[in-house]
């Protein structure tokens, strides 16, 4: 917690505009509870042999969920929430680029290749490149974790092509 | 007294050659990576939880009180040696340690810190297990309806009580009761919230939604944040070692601040860091020199540092006696004993002895091997400071990932640490705390069990969650924590509940 945000006391009188990105919470909740009750509703089978079943938590979370989705809003609508800096979207896109390429090779290239790639991007996302040379460094470093977890601790690490020549 | 009886059987589990070794790797790592700047103890535990896997029960558990004491100790070097404020509980030990370390004084304020860590350490730790035994006999008479009750007390606790937003904070707890929900119920073996994707089934691992809250929500964070912190790491010059006058001014704001630290941890609402700023304006109101308060105050290191660690021990009378995490720490620790079937609470001291009385001397042992390992090894931990941001994050998220595909190793449970991180980084933006989402997760499920069993035994009549003085007790007591804070932001004094929450990362 820092004390430099300015808290709504600091600025008496200043009109605040209703927070678009804290309404889209609130509508995102609300979606949630809806699908929690909608799928409570349906997932039907089941002959509860106590009259509080599997249903009655989900619909109470559901519930408290709805009434949270409504209260952001006002909060919302107020400007009430703290005051955000301006996206810096390129670094975010480096980063989440790096974690999907890792989900996505890891099964196909092996540990080391997809974390190697994951260390390159988000290296890249805070601002140190080039990738040519990022990448081998950590795919190495990689290789090199996989080579202590999975001989020295037996952690099941997916193996890959570098993996299965050591 | 049969406690030290039990104490004595477990030293002779924690002194076992393996145990000691275990103990040794555990409070290395947790230094070592606690004092990676960026990760607090929560982290710490999370990241390391996976090289625990393939230990048996009593190894792993040892090693893990040897990361959660070592991450303790790591944060605070972080925030002596580099002002990161925000970073974790020991933001209030930053206060005074970095003027400290700026005035050439860093040794002897790491110093007060680490002697202060121990003396706080042992004293909380046999406090836990000199109480342990007491709520143990008291929980075992506690029923289903009662145990609803506390949870719904700690629930409250941890989301509403403290912070800067009653909303918000709910908001974070029932996100993390939602995820709870996902997977086989337990009692009928429905399966609920998941869509037909078999990986659901067995629901949301705890350590993949911290690992992902923490390391990937705050990766996003720091990346995306155009302000570059002005971060100067304070060089350690001159001896490390207090003088006499240090020390003089630094033994009863140990014992103080364990005084204040250990009864907040050890409450069921010890959700907050509220013992480290206890201890700070205590120290403040106490001391010879109040004018150095702001200056570098060896006392404002001291106090706030020993009851920093009293209440990390704090925290574990509740984790083992009663199963219930107070911290995000706390609940992945829960989750540790959850990956071998235990159930931490009043049946494992009952059934299971040797376990918890052997972790509870590890705790000791831990903490007297940090001591002899920290002072010495600062000169290394500093250069730890030293990884660039790039390298640093790059290698976090490596070892996050690490950490997830170790404990499955699918391409999905890797969506899911990249979704929750995304939620992560959002629930940053946008002012929520992440500490409810994590306990809401653990302990959702067991509360729907005692709520339901509750129900079950009074043939679905409600009223039998008020008929014991003690369930009404506590939620009054739960009741109090939500409405309590909101007349009182309603009132315009929520600014010092803002500054009492932890920002646990």
């Amino acid at each position: 917690m820092s004390d430099t945000r300015p808290s709504e006391a600091d600025r008496p009188g200043q009109e605040r505009r209703p927070d678009m990105g804290a309404l889209a919470i609130a509508a995102g909740l609300a979606i949630i509870s809806v699908v929690i009750a909608w799928n409570t509703a349906t997932m039907g089978g089941v002959a509860s042999y106590s009259r509080v079943g599997p249903t009655a938590f989900p619909y109470a979370i559901a519930a408290v969920l709805f009434v949270l989705a409504i209260w952001t809003a006002v909060e919302a609508w107020r400007g009430d929430f703290p005051e955000r800096e301006a996206d810096n979207i390129p670094p975010i896109l480096w980063i989440v680029g790096g974690l999907a390429a890792q989900m996505l090779l890891l099964k196909v290239a092996g540990f080391s290749i997809a974390t190697g790639l994951l260390f390159a991007l988000t290296a890249r996302g805070f601002g140190r490149g080039p990738l040519w040379k990022t990448v081998p460094i950590g795919i190495v470093i990689s290789l090199a974790i996989w080579f202590i977890f999975s001989r020295g601790l037996q952690l099941s690490l997916p193996a890959g092509p570098l993996e299965n020549l050591l | 007294m049969d406690t030290f009886l039990l104490l004595g059987q477990g030293f002779l589990v924690a002194f076992e050659l393996q145990n000691l070794l275990y103990a040794l790797i555990g409070v290395t790592l947790g230094t070592a990576v606690g004092v990676l700047p960026g990760i607090g103890p929560a982290l710490t535990v999370a990241l390391l939880l996976p090289v625990t896997y393939k230990l048996d029960p009593a190894g792993s558990l040892i090693m893990f009180a040897g990361i959660y004491y070592g991450g303790m100790y790591g944060g605070s070097t972080t925030s002596i040696l580099l002002n990161t404020p925000g970073e974790s509980a020991s933001i209030v030990t930053a206060l005074e340690g970095n003027k400290m370390a700026r005035k050439g004084r860093g040794g002897p304020a790491l110093a007060t810190s680490a002697i202060g860590s121990f003396v706080a350490g042992l004293i909380a730790t046999m406090g836990l297990a000199l109480i342990a035994p007491t709520i143990v006999r008291f929980a075992l008479s506690f029923g289903p309806a009662e145990y609803f009750a506390l949870m719904v007390l700690a629930f409250m606790t941890v989301s509403a009580a403290f912070g800067d937003s009653t909303l918000r904070g709910l908001t974070a707890l029932f996100i993390g009761l939602t995820l709870g929900l996902v997977g086989i119920d337990l009692q009928t073996g429905q399966a609920r919230l998941a869509f037909g994707i078999p990986d659901l089934l067995d629901g949301i691992e705890v350590t993949t939604l911290a690992v992902a809250m923490f390391a990937v929500g705050e990766t996003l964070s720091v990346a995306a944040s155009k302000r570059s912190a002005d971060e100067k790491i304070e060089p350690v010059k001159g001896s490390v070692w207090m003088s006499r006058e240090d020390w003089s001014r630094s033994w009863k704001p140990w014992l103080r601040g364990t005084a204040i630290g250990f009864p907040i941890g050890a409450m069921p609402a010890g959700g907050a860091e509220i013992g480290t700023f206890l201890s700070y304006s205590v120290e403040k109101q106490l001391a010879r020199k109040p004018e150095e308060f702001g200056n570098g105050a060896i006392e404002g290191v001291a106090g706030p540092e020993a009851a920093n660690n009293a209440s990390a021990a704090g925290t574990l009378v509740p984790l083992l006696t009663l199963g219930l995490p107070t911290t995000a720490t706390a609940a992945i620790m829960l989750a540790g004993f959850q990956q071998f079937g235990l159930q931490p609470g009043p049946l494992l001291f009952a059934n299971n002895p040797q376990l918890v009385w052997g972790l509870i001397a590890s705790l000791l042992v831990a903490n007297l091997m940090l001591l002899v390992l920290n002072l010495p090894l600062i000169g290394l931990w500093v250069r730890l400071l030293s990884i660039p941001k790039p390298w640093l994050y790059a290698g976090i998220l490596v070892f996050a990932t690490l950490g997830t595909v170790g404990a499955n190793p699918s391409s999905f449970e890797l969506g899911m640490l990249l979704a929750f991180g995304l939620l992560g980084y959002l629930l940053r933006r946008f002012g929520y705390p992440i500490a409810p989402v994590v306990v809401g997760l653990i302990l959702g499920p067991l509360a729907e069990q005692q709520l339901r069993r509750a129900l079950a035994i009074s043939q679905g009549d409600p009223t039998v969650l008020v008929h014991s003085p003690i369930a009404i007790v506590l939620l009054l007591l739960a009741a109090a924590a939500v409405i309590v804070p909101l007349i009182l932001r309603a009132r315009g004094k929520g600014k010092v509940l803002a500054q009492l929450a932890a920002d646990e990362d």
